[in-house]
């Protein structure tokens, strides 16, 4: 199985060791101990109710509600003082706040919170960073469009922008393809793919679409009857699990 | 990630308003029982030639009320704004957590049920204000220890709300079981006023409000990061439980000590934050909490002036200003 090798081929910049998820009596992730790949896209797949968001959430530190260990660059999640874990790791999750009187830009802008003063003031390389992380989701023409007067495709790009602009190692998303179109999922997605690649991140991000996750990400993380498993993408075919998961088959 | 368009309003906005400020609390002055013509009135504040009688009333009486009007307006209207981002709900006020329920309390008990169980001495001597705020502060660190082992916060808002109206059930007990007298004097009260300050009292109101303006500036980029909600404003960086102490602190000091005070004042808190968004056209923090002391300020100083002039208690004047700006946000939202 390929998670038995990882440990020796990626740089541990996020594990998890010996982690398991639940609710009560009902456990969704059995005790797992894994390496997320450094620098490569990674699509966690699972059914509706598998635990996805759960361990997402886990991660970004916002749910304490699991046993074992969360580790980004060698220290433990919960350790992390919240304003050092956000230079370290940003999140986008589901919810696509609609606040009044706030423009795409100021949006952006918030995710520099972890760098700037006391009062978020923005440097002129905080402005500018703001309008990179804008363009790179092709909301530059949006900047000044407030975000309640926005479809939920353009919230969750602003959203996303907000996340680049944070400049995180590591990038979470929940479901960040639900609410766009098809050609913007791809768009999205070849997007992660580059800043894992050419920016060098480390990018998980849930979905339930089999065959964005299996074309643009090196890796997939499948969550099926309370295992969580690692498996290459180009790999995911010979393996049955993920057929059986989604009843589907790969001929 | 202030835009230009509204940091132009705002430079704008701020100096109109400022001087609107001033103008109004020179107006405030001159009504009254006796009307005393604004060059008077100069007179009187500069030390110059003023009719002795004209300048006693100035500085004791209108002088006093004028200032409390300012604060309590600013105090109301800041901590409404907190409320409303921290709960992330519109129609949230500096009342929701029950301050005001709990300086009822606190008064009613000072009030109807300490003549009744014969402690007239020591306990009446604590005050009104004394009374209110420490009901008022009681209520609140029964809800932040609460709060503290909650994380959602809509669970905390709910038990705020149920916790205010239990306590507000206690009061009515105490109505109900006490004598016309002290009836009386409970629900004038209630219907809040500006004047009743005492000049030793303003030391005691002025400072608690200072601090508690100075913790909900210190609270402004947290503020903002919560427009997101606390998921998201933690991974921001932002240190969620902090955040909320000094809120509801901040908060406890601005209402709880003008309700103590002036008694609780409704609908300022509730609608002002609303109309500092829609002037400033913001949902910044660093707009709207300088927004909201200048609009809280000359609210609550027009209030003032309606309130003289028509010998009506202050509660009704800001009641009927502020239901048109509820109904309008309530009406814009269902909109959109």
């Amino acid at each position: 199985m390929a998670q038995e090798t990882n440990q020796n081929i990626f740089p541990n910049i996020l594990r998890l060791e010996n982690f398991s998820a639940g609710y009560g009596n009902r456990i969704l992730i059995r005790p797992t101990s894994l390496d997320f790949p450094s620098t490569s896209l990674t699509a966690l797949i699972g059914r509706n109710g598998s635990g996805k968001s759960t361990l997402l959430r886990a991660i970004a530190g916002i749910n304490d509600s699991f046993s074992g260990k969360v580790m980004i660059e060698g220290q433990k999640i919960k350790d992390i003082p919240s304003g050092e874990r956000a230079k370290l790791l940003s999140f986008v999750n589901t919810e696509r706040p609609r606040i009044t009187n706030l423009t795409a830009r100021d949006v952006v802008g918030m995710g520099r919170a972890p760098y700037t003063d006391w009062i978020g003031r923005l440097s002129a390389a905080d402005e500018e960073i703001v309008t990179d992380s804008l363009a790179k989701v092709g909301m530059t023409d949006y900047a000044d469009r407030q975000l309640a007067t926005m479809s939920d495709g353009e919230c969750q790009r602003v959203m996303i922008a907000r996340a680049l602009a944070q400049d995180t190692p590591v990038i979470l998303l929940d479901e960040p393809t639900s609410f766009l179109d098809l050609p913007s999922r791809y768009e999205l997605v070849e997007l992660l793919s580059r800043l894992a690649h050419d920016a060098g991140k480390t990018i998980l991000f849930s979905t339930h679409e089999l065959d964005i996750a299996l074309r643009r990400a090196d890796w997939v993380a499948l969550l099926a009857d309370q295992e969580l498993r690692l498996l290459k993408a180009n790999e995911v075919a010979t393996h049955n699990c993920v057929a059986t998961t989604f009843g589907i088959s790969f001929d | 990630m202030m835009s230009t368009p509204m940091a132009k309003r705002a430079c704008l906005l701020f100096p109109i308003s400022g001087a609107l400020l001033l103008f109004l609390f020179c107006l405030d002055l001159t009504v009254g029982g006796v009307t005393i013509p604004l060059s008077n009135v100069w007179r009187a504040l500069t030390g110059g030639d003023c009719p002795e009688q004209e300048r006693l009333i100035i500085v004791n009486i209108r002088l006093i009320k004028g200032v409390v009007a300012i604060f309590a307006g600013a105090a109301l209207a800041v901590s409404g704004l907190q409320m409303q981002t921290l709960f992330r709900n519109p129609l949230a006020g500096p009342y929701v957590l029950g301050i005001s329920s709990g300086a009822s309390l606190g008064v009613a008990i000072l009030m109807l049920a300490a003549p009744t169980l014969g402690l007239t001495g020591a306990v009446a001597q604590f005050g009104v204000a004394g009374a209110a705020w420490i009901g008022a502060s009681s209520i609140l660190i029964v809800i932040a220890a609460i709060g503290h082992r909650i994380k959602d916060i809509m669970v905390v808002l709910i038990l705020g709300m149920m916790f205010s109206s239990g306590v507000s059930a206690i009061v009515q007990i105490l109505q109900f079981l006490s004598k016309d007298e002290a009836l009386k004097s409970f629900v004038i009260w209630t219907m809040g006023s500006l004047g009743d300050v005492t000049t030793s009292q303003l030391w005691i109101l002025i400072p608690a409000v200072v601090i508690g303006l100075f913790l909900g500036i210190v609270a402004i980029k947290p503020l903002n990061l919560l427009l997101f909600g606390e998921e998201y404003a933690s991974t921001m960086g932002l240190n969620v439980g902090r955040s909320r102490k000094i809120l509801f602190l901040s908060t406890t000091l601005l209402a709880g000590t003008v309700t103590a005070f002036c008694g609780p004042i409704g609908f300022i808190g509730l609608a002002l934050p609303h109309v500092a968004r829609m002037m400033f056209n913001t949902a910044d923090h660093r707009v709207l909490v300088p927004g909201c002391i200048l609009v809280g300020g000359v609210t609550m100083v027009v209030c003032d002036i309606l309130s003289k002039a028509f010998l009506l208690p202050v509660n009704a004047i800001t009641a009927l200003i502020g239901i048109p700006v509820v109904v309008w946000v309530v009406v814009r939202n269902s909109r959109s």
